[in-house]
């Protein structure tokens, strides 16, 4: 593995949110790292935890949530130090957010060349002539034409696709080092996905940032990320490289998910597809045991017995599983489990 | 014409059916007319499962609204077993036909139980006593999977695939002939995606269903649909059975879609195309083919005339490409 510099470490980061019925375990002990040029994606379905780890790197929970972390630290900076303010200088300037729905995280009151220009100004790079000559240039760069004319035009002018240009183009703004892309393509149509896929590679190869891609697509996972997350109720519970995960999944969670999409070509149209029985646990109170065993074909005694630690079977591969798929048939012994979560 | 084929086999026919919309009309301003879907010939047979493909805007689901009977067409004609549309009253329209719409949390009084939701066609439609209307419920509740101790539970009690499981019970509630699902899967997550996927052929072959599915998600279409119809700016450019579509699409616009697919493999990067610039403004759609800005195979004639329909067997395509091959 090329060892390029490291935009991005976390470790044991945790947010609890209290509720009136107990302390709710949005995000528990998730551990990821990315570097320059790279992309991690981040896996599972709603409600997993993977938009609140974001939101907590960024900065950006909501009051009532209790974010805690062994390290969290951004270009070698531990953002646990920094007071509010400081927080807020490096968001979009160093770490940028692209959300969801380019149409609700627009300002409908202000011009596309408005809110670009804002950015740049704010985090005093500049004057707001330079802001307007690097907000056209930005808009031209991800492929917008008349970049000059859509600048004074308002975010319901543009269409969908073009929106979530901008919106790219905006975080681009300060050339930040970590962007976040929380499902970039989901509210977008299938050409215009691939047309911002596209983008994004192209833009990451050029300015060398790192991207955390946040979804529930496992296709566009699989064509983007280098490495991959999968989250299950707040905890990782399998990291690899993507053709690790795809190839060779070791946790029944991502084995599950991968075996629930149809697939042109490979699946047969008709048969049934396979599922996941059952729901997502309660994530009040404290963890007590494997997440998924309620869920899983394969869970045994052990599961219920102590939490599962995430065990690390290679350099950046690991699973949270007593009886990982594809290992020799021996379970992995819960006193184990036990010893590790002490 | 042959009555008693037509009674047996198709359940619902579409001849030329358009749409038009006045857009804009105010005071001072004159109305633009939007054509929302155009001149659209479409059969369905029972027990088959038709897929209605398209980007956002492609009239995909005016087309499905009209099919409901909550649309009428400004022109051509609908026809329900030989039956035009217009011959038949609204009520006579909902026992055959019923939807299931995509977002199960928007689609669902909250304030209503489910056995108050599922009941709800046969209450309009004064079917039953209040024990048989009851039986019925739970009888439909099993047909889609619920445990019948939810029967006096709110929508808001339940989870995503447990509410489209509701909106599928009531759908059923009136044993239609057809059910209209306008993107049953979209909202949903992928494990439970695939749960409904399977609820749905379960049903399809138990009380022999017609379904309408109305998606963009090309890989459901695979899995679920006999035959597909791909939409583009109001009009059906291709058609056929969806083996023989997804293994040799003709339209450009098909191979596009088809390659905009990202399937799970981390071997392949993503697709490479050109469509050029985005969808066009419906309410100015471009001369000749509306493909036409955006094709990669774009010709002369594409940009001044419209292409004429070619027929092969069960499959149909409206591209100038093909025109010039068949003739």
């Amino acid at each position: 593995m090329s060892q390029k510099p490291e935009v991005l470490r976390v470790e044991g980061l945790s947010v609890a949110i209290d509720t009136p019925g107990g302390t709710l375990r949005a995000v528990s002990d998730v551990d990821l790292h990315v570097r320059r040029g790279e992309t991690l994606g981040i896996v599972g379905e709603s409600g997993c935890g993977k938009t609140i780890t974001s939101l907590g790197i960024m900065g950006l929970l909501p009051r009532r949530a209790r974010l805690s972390a062994r390290r969290l630290e951004l270009d070698g900076r531990d953002l646990a130090k920094l007071s509010a303010k400081e927080r807020a200088a490096l968001r979009g300037d160093r770490m940028a957010m692209i959300f969801q729905d380019p149409m609700t995280s627009l300002n409908p009151v202000y011009t596309i060349g408005n809110q670009m220009e804002e950015i740049y100004v704010r985090h005093g790079k500049g004057n707001q002539k330079q802001a307007r000559e690097r907000a056209e240039y930005l808009l031209q760069k991800v492929g917008i034409s008349a970049a000059a004319s859509r600048l004074a035009q308002y975010p319901h002018q543009l269409s969908g696709g073009l929106r979530q240009r901008a919106m790219v183009a905006m975080t681009l703004m300060c050339d930040p080092t970590l962007i976040i892309a929380d499902e970039p393509t989901t509210a977008l149509d299938v050409t215009i996905q691939a047309q911002i896929l596209h983008l994004l590679d192209d833009l990451q190869r050029e300015y060398h940032m790192a991207l955390i891609l946040i979804t529930h697509d496992l296709g566009v996972v699989a064509r983007m990320a280098d490495r991959v997350v999968v989250m299950y109720a707040g905890q990782v519970v399998e990291t690899g490289t993507a053709e690790e995960i795809f190839a060779a999944p070791r946790h029944p969670y991502t084995r599950g998910l991968l075996d629930c999409i149809p697939i042109p070509g490979k699946t047969q149209p008709g048969a049934p597809l396979g599922s996941i029985p059952g729901i997502v646990p309660s994530l009040l109170g404290p963890i007590d045991s494997c997440q998924f065993r309620n869920r899983c074909p394969q869970a045994f005694a052990d599961c219920a017995k102590a939490p599962v630690p995430l065990r690390e079977t290679a350099p950046g591969r690991a699973d949270r599983c007593l009886l990982p798929l594809g290992s020799p048939a021996q379970p992995r012994r819960a006193s184990e489990a036990l010893g590790a979560a002490e | 014409m042959n009555e008693a084929a037509v009674k047996s086999d198709t359940v619902l026919e579409c001849r030329g059916v358009g749409r038009m919309f006045a857009i804009g009309a105010g005071m001072f301003a004159t109305s633009k007319t939007l054509r929302a879907v155009d001149d659209v010939d479409l059969t369905l047979k029972r027990g088959e499962v038709l897929a209605i493909v398209g980007e956002s805007g492609c009239g995909k689901t005016t087309l499905s609204r009209m099919m409901l009977g909550l649309l009428l067409p400004t022109s051509g004609e609908i026809f329900f077993a030989g039956q035009p549309i217009q011959s038949i009253g609204r009520n006579e329209i909902a026992r055959r036909v019923q939807p299931v719409f995509q977002d199960p949390y928007s689609s669902l009084n909250p304030r209503k139980t489910l056995a108050q939701i599922i009941a709800l066609p046969l209450d309009v439609h004064n079917i039953g006593t209040r024990e048989e209307r009851r039986a019925r419920v739970e009888e439909l509740m099993e047909l889609v999977g619920l445990p019948r101790r939810l029967i006096y539970a709110y929508p808001s009690q339940l989870s995503g695939g447990q509410r489209q499981r509701i909106a599928i019970a009531r759908a059923l509630a009136m044993s239609p002939e057809i059910v209209i699902c306008d993107e049953p899967t979209s909202a949903l997550d992928v494990s439970v995606q695939a749960q409904i996927l399977n609820l749905l052929q379960e049903l399809r072959r138990e009380l022999n269903l017609t379904f309408v599915i109305v998606t963009h998600n090309l890989a459901v279409v695979e899995h679920m649909a006999d035959r597909v119809a791909v939409m583009y700016l109001g009009r059906i450019i291709e058609s056929g059975p969806t083996a023989q579509i997804f293994s040799a699409p003709r339209h450009p616009y098909t191979q596009t879609l088809l390659d905009s697919v990202l399937t799970p493999d981390p071997t392949r990067g993503l697709p490479e195309f050109a469509l050029g610039p985005g969808f066009p403004n419906p309410l100015d759609p471009p001369p000749g083919c509306a493909f036409h800005p955006r094709c990669p195979k774009v010709m002369p004639q594409c940009k001044t005339q419209r292409p004429a329909t070619t027929r092969d067997g069960a499959r149909m395509v409206e591209c100038h490409l093909y025109q010039t091959a068949a003739q």
